[in-house]
């Protein structure tokens, strides 16, 4: 077997794999970045319609800061999310867009002048000052106080793809390209790389690395109905699960984006909204005004999908061919800023559906989208439970996003992730922790079992199909770990999963074809993608309350007084039909913004006997405080800079602020 | 309109599909035939997927975002390079070919490679912003700002996907595997556009001056006719071959 040696092992090849990458190598480190597809392939391409960094330049993000992005961030993740996680996020989040900048990325810039926008279905007039001109603009997003989401027209994720992968060609950080981890390798202390299958030829290879990290993005694909790549199958964090020892944090956290175009799934951003479209019922009339009268459209997405869902419930839904579905109106933008701004949108209409949006009406229903959990780091990105092992970006659960994640807020952690992460990695490469000792024969054993079960499945005359049980698997999700979630029903899927797991046993191939043999791959890739979906239910079963987009029908309430807690799942005992569960406390009196309500969505709530007591010592502390600098006041109630390497650590200048 | 638009007819296609493993000394390349029953909204993704799942679970080719945008599904069909995902079978006949992208490496039936081929343009067209001291720059302060209509600009050249449909439908680079393509040339167009990259003229002539770069060009157009992104590559080669001709005086 072919054993590759690097410092640093990165594992995907997405933004925040190969932000990560480029900082490991500016240290002076060697890195390898492994992906299922050409870099620029992957799903972060995909994003389209903004990255949240508080420049505040534009009229709409006037006197917008990094306060108000952690606190719309905060709200946003139903108070689920690592407080301090956060406000690193927000400081290093216009860090990273002006990096981007520099390297290339053509973000939309503001005008002076005069412009029309739309706001509530009106015109209205706004003036961009002659101070800000040229400077990067923003658009309107959901569930945030300002104009934050900075954008290249709808293909931010794009442009910034290509930039990143450009720089990380610049940088000479090889890409090895439709490679697949299939394990990691470790000795149950410490993680040493990965065992992992080309492709395209079928070989099996190991990589032998001083620190990994886990950036494959996340697991959409264990649903039917999706906006994620069909590459989104959640194999990074399956791995870690794999090992027995690394935790995979709040599962259970499942984003649905509204807009996802029926019947593809595919997505349309939620900048139609942002600049200002609406959404109509079947009898072509706005109805979130009813549900929403704060935010509207534009409350977070766990609000907005579930208001949806309720309307087609009422009844109110329009009837197609492919089942009930909504309308999204983005006529009244006119023909000049659809082509200009949503011109990724204008194209999908136009070959998926073959509709003018100009003139017609959008098919929209809420899909899966996003993956709040996954491999469960600390805020620098390492696993607490298996050194050397570390995470970024969507695969990872430092936990930025709590119970939702705000649209924009996504594209931004993967590239301030890939800061953190790869400057994280490099110290641990630096430190004694990092020296590497193990025996090659480590990682022939780890090869040895992968073979094993690669064997055991051409072997197998058991008759049952591997992409059938995949599509059951992905039914069961979409059916019973929805929007809407009912204890009976999660009791059903998580049986139903079990069975399918036990199924998986009996899976045989017809196609013993040499090479990648894609049949092989589903194989081996399902009864992964089932234990990350038992997770996923396992976690919503026991999780007896409504959380952000979690929300138990039999449970409407957030309940802080039970639920101030991470769900933190393992898998000890590869033979165990179900992970082990356990909870981490979420401390209320370290919180800078204590527990209370969103400014959109549900008003009832279970509060915790903390949060009195925490909102006590902070308006103590701030009254005792003799300063208005706000700054100093955020220090004073939960310190957060230290946390960040040195280099991240300024502040960041803006117009009209010193 | 209040409607999703469908078709009123659904019909049996007769797809024939390339099939070749080189990784397989036995397999001979040959044209293979399977029928489907077309459904609602069908595209070549759903169509591919059903007949690996039902008819041939061999059957090799490239999906990633299946919306239009990553650029891996990049094939022939009935003769001319497009995107498989965003194709819907209502658009084509009952008789569909679909074949390979010629001019990149075959990795199985459908599936080429095509990333291999843009990191290697990518690589020796330097697709990359060159800057003094990038490694320096001062992220806490403002931006550098940017005219609005430059920045639109350079977008509307960085929307290129690099699927490879305008390698495939290129006259060039099917006689000469050097030639960087109007893929390679519109990157240079970019980059050339952009004032954040310092690189002069004489640079750009060092890296696309000759007859693998855009003195290859025979200006037959396939490239502008294929591109999913409707990029105006013609206007930019021809654009760029003026500038390189001026700089190599």
């Amino acid at each position: 077997m072919q054993i590759i040696y690097t410092d640093v092992l990165v594992i995907g090849g997405g933004l925040a794999g190969q932000r990560a990458a480029i900082s490991v190598k500016r240290r002076g480190h060697d890195t390898i970045v492994l992906s299922l597809v050409p870099a620029k392939r992957s799903h972060s391409a995909a994003a389209q319609g903004g990255m949240q960094a508080s420049l505040g330049n534009c009229v709409g993000g006037a006197g917008d800061n990094e306060d108000t992005h952690f606190a719309d961030t905060v709200r946003g993740s139903d108070w689920g999310a690592d407080q301090q996680v956060v406000r690193m996020f927000a400081h290093a989040a216009p860090k990273a867009i002006r990096e981007l900048a520099a390297w290339g990325v053509p973000w939309n810039r503001v005008q002076r002048g005069e412009h029309e926008i739309t706001v509530d279905g009106c015109k209205q007039t706004v003036v961009e000052t002659d101070a800000a001109h040229g400077l990067i603009t923003a658009r309107n997003f959901g569930g945030t106080a300002k104009w934050r989401a900075c954008y290249v027209s709808d293909g931010t994720g794009h442009a910034m793809l290509y930039t990143l992968s450009n720089q990380a060609i610049a940088a000479n950080i090889p890409v090895h390209e439709r490679m697949e981890a299939l394990a990691l390798i470790h000795d149950g202390e410490r993680c040493c790389g990965a065992i992992v299958r080309n492709l395209m030829s079928g070989e099996i290879l190991a990589y032998v690395a001083k620190a990994t990290c886990i950036a494959t993005g996340g697991f959409g694909r264990i649903y039917r109905v999706s906006t994620n790549a069909i590459i989104n199958e959640g194999m990074g964090a399956a791995i870690a699960l794999e090992t027995g020892i690394a935790c995979l944090g709040n599962m259970e956290a499942i984003q649905f984006h509204p807009t996802a175009i029926v019947p593809a799934g595919i997505l349309v951003t939620e900048a139609c909204r942002g600049d200002g479209g609406l959404l109509l019922d079947g009898a072509n009339r706005r109805f979130m005004p009813d549900y929403e009268p704060e935010k509207k459209e534009l409350a977070s997405r766990d609000v907005v999908s579930r208001r949806m869902e309720e309307h087609i419930a009422a009844g109110h839904g329009a009837r197609s061919r492919f089942g009930a579905h909504l309308w999204l109106d983005i006529r009244l933008l006119g023909r000049t800023h659809i082509e200009r701004n949503l011109r990724e949108v204008n194209e999908i209409c136009r070959y998926f559906l073959g509709i003018d949006p100009l003139q017609d009406l959008i098919p929209v229903r809420p899909a899966q989208h996003y993956s709040m959990g996954g491999v469960r780091t600390d805020h620098r990105g390492q696993s607490p439970q298996l050194k050397g092992l570390f995470a970024a970006g969507e695969a990872a659960c430092w936990d930025m996003h709590g119970f939702n994640r705000l649209g924009g807020n996504s594209v931004a952690e993967t590239v301030v992730a890939g800061m953190i992460v790869g400057d994280s990695m490099a110290d641990f490469c630096d430190s004694a922790d990092g020296a590497l000792q193990m025996s090659t024969a480590l990682a022939e054993s780890f090869a040895a079992r992968e073979r094993q079960r690669m064997a055991a499945i051409a072997a197998c005359r058991g008759g049952e199909s591997a992409f059938e049980l995949t599509r059951l698997m992905q039914d069961t999700m979409t059916g019973k770990v929805g929007i809407f979630r009912q204890g009976d029903q999660l009791h059903e899927a998580v049986a139903t999963l079990q069975e399918l797991q036990r199924r998986t046993g009996n899976i045989s191939l017809r196609s013993n074809a040499p090479g990648a043999n894609p049949e092989l791959v589903a194989a081996y890739r399902l009864p992964r993608m089932l234990k990350l979906a038992l997770c996923v239910a396992c976690g919503a079963l026991q999780r007896t309350e409504s959380r952000g987009a979690h929300y138990r029908a039999d449970f409407p309430q957030r309940n802080d007084r039970e639920w101030m807690r991470r769900t933190l799942a393992t898998w000890v005992d590869p033979q165990a039909e179900l992970p082990i569960l356990t909870y981490e406390a979420l401390d209320i009196m370290r919180m800078e913004l204590p527990p209370g309500w969103r400014g959109y969505g549900a008003r009832d709530y279970i509060d915790h006997p903390d949060t009195i007591r925490r909102q006590q010592v902070i308006d103590t502390v701030l009254a005792e405080l003799a300063t208005t600098d706000r700054h100093q006041r955020q220090a004073a109630l939960m310190p957060f800079i230290h946390l960040l390497p040195e280099h991240l650590r300024g502040r960041n200048q803006r117009l009209g602020e010193e | 309109m209040e409607r999703i638009p469908v078709q009123e007819i659904h019909r049996t296609l007769r797809i024939q599909i390339f099939r070749h493993n080189p990784y397989n000394p036995a397999s001979i390349p040959t044209l293979q035939d399977f029928a489907l029953e077309e459904a609602d909204a069908m595209t070549l993704f759903i169509a591919l997927n059903e007949i690996r799942q039902t008819q041939d679970p061999s059957l090799q080719f490239d999906f990633v975002c299946r919306a239009g945008i990553c650029g891996s599904c990049g094939m022939i069909v009935n003769g001319r390079p497009a995107l498989a995902c965003r194709t819907l079978t209502r658009d084509l006949p009952d008789d569909i070919i679909l074949a390979p992208l010629p001019a990149f490496e075959l990795i199985g039936d459908l599936s080429v490679n095509t990333g291999k081929w843009m990191r290697g343009m990518s690589e020796r067209l330097q697709t990359w912003v060159h800057r003094q001291n990038l490694e320096q720059i001062d992220i806490d302060g403002l931006e550098q700002a940017m005219e609005p209509e430059l920045a639109e600009k350079i977008y509307e050249l960085e929307r290129c996907i690099e699927c490879g449909c305008c390698v495939a439908a290129c006259g060039t680079a099917q006689m000469h595997e050097d030639f960087v393509g109007a893929v390679g040339l519109n990157q240079i167009t970019r980059f050339r556009l952009d004032p954040r990259d310092e690189r002069t003229d004489a640079d750009y002539y060092e890296l696309v001056g000759d007859d693998s770069g855009v003195f290859g060009c025979m200006t037959l157009l396939g490239c502008e006719d294929t591109c999913p992104k409707d990029l105006p590559l013609a206007a930019q080669i021809a654009f760029l071959r003026r500038r390189m001709a001026v700089a190599g005086l």
